[in-house]
């Protein structure tokens, strides 16, 4: 195992290398499903409020039709 | 005719719909491939006889190197479909893509650097590749600049698209640079001589690069859904796409049985107009 985490002498190369690609990958997955999530919160939050005010909301046209 | 499966995508409500569907077709595939590559290069790859080890940093490095071109070249493309035929979620699609591409690079020179300090000793070096490479780093931030520095979502689509267009041209740059002058960094042929030689080196390197290749489709398709919501918030299929069923209209004489049928306050109260609908028909 300690052979395996020494990778021949390059473990401070290889290890950091893998690193900062697994926590790029990892905010990039966040980043995106967030950015999703905040977007359809939005969304629903304007079509909610639309329809407390109004009785409807012209997100709703497309369902009505 | 052949054209019109092209000319769907064009339509916010399909393109929202069909990359929710196809998103686990592709982020499954890529955890697979992505795992067994890594887990096969870093476990039962042999070590490089002039590298050592230290080859193993490619496997991370080469994937994210060739991501970070193909995300410019396709956000320069879907620019300019978007700003050629007007296309919306083209402009989504470009958008989309520019905080991947810039991680892409991000992790690029990275690596590349942890790599460079054993095999060149130094970390960073004025060479036409590694230039470039910063250059196509550059070109993503003022990308994501641009965009942000305009309210207007359609002049920031439009300006941010030339920027793209322009930009492009650093791609072969890049890409050739280690053709064109002298460089530190190897050549453009990857597998076999001048390259990664082993099989049982270069198929998990493959392995790796189709599975960030899908693990970036997957996450491009979560993001342009994110971003048609944000420009489409007010558009008539919204709701649906979400699950909010619309309210249901009021029946005809309903809760005015008893009211007498004539008079200014005869029926139901009628609701407040919406805007939206002032001056147009709604339907």
């Amino acid at each position: 195992m300690m052979h395996f985490l020494a990778m021949g002498g390059y473990a401070r190369f290889v290890w950091p290398a893998f690193a900062l690609a697994l926590v790029v990958m990892m905010l990039n997955i966040v980043w995106a499903r967030g950015s999703l999530r905040a977007a359809q919160a939005e969304a629903r939050r304007r079509v909610l409020s639309m329809r407390e005010a109004y009785g409807t909301a012209p997100q709703d046209r497309g369902a009505q039709r | 005719m052949a054209w019109v499966w092209f000319h769907r995508f064009g339509s916010p409500p399909y393109l929202y719909r069909v990359a929710g569907r196809l998103t686990p077709w592709f982020a499954w595939p890529a955890l697979v491939l992505c795992l067994t590559g890594v887990v096969w290069g870093l476990g039962f790859s042999p070590p490089d006889y002039r590298q050592g080890d230290g080859w193993r940093i490619l496997l991370v490095h080469v994937p994210c190197a060739f991501l970070s071109m193909e995300v410019f070249v396709a956000m320069a493309i879907s620019a300019a479909v978007g700003l050629i035929w007007r296309m919306k979620a083209a402009h989504a699609v470009a958008a989309s893509c520019a905080t991947l591409g810039a991680s892409f690079t991000v992790v690029t020179l990275g690596t590349g650097m942890l790599w460079g300090k054993p095999m060149w000793g130094t970390y960073w070096a004025w060479d036409p590749r590694l230039t470039s490479e910063l250059l196509l780093l550059f070109l993503y931030l003022g990308y994501i600049g641009l965009r942000s520095g305009f309210d207007d979502t359609a002049r920031a689509d439009r300006a941010s698209a030339v920027l793209a267009i322009v930009g492009v041209v650093d791609v072969p740059i890049i890409y050739y640079s280690v053709v064109w002058w002298n460089s530190l960094h190897q050549g453009s042929k990857l597998i076999g001589e001048g390259g990664i030689a082993a099989p049982s080196m270069w198929v998990p390197v493959v392995i790796t690069i189709v599975g960030f290749e899908l693990y970036f489709i997957a996450l491009l398709l979560i993001r342009v859904r994110g971003e048609i919501l944000r420009r489409e918030r007010n558009a008539s299929w919204v709701a649906e796409a979400l699950g909010l069923v619309p309210p249901a209209p009021p029946a005809v004489g309903s809760g005015s049985a008893s009211a007498p049928i004539s008079g200014p306050t005869a029926g139901p109260k009628p609701a407040a107009i919406h805007p939206a609908y002032r001056g147009s028909s709604p339907a």
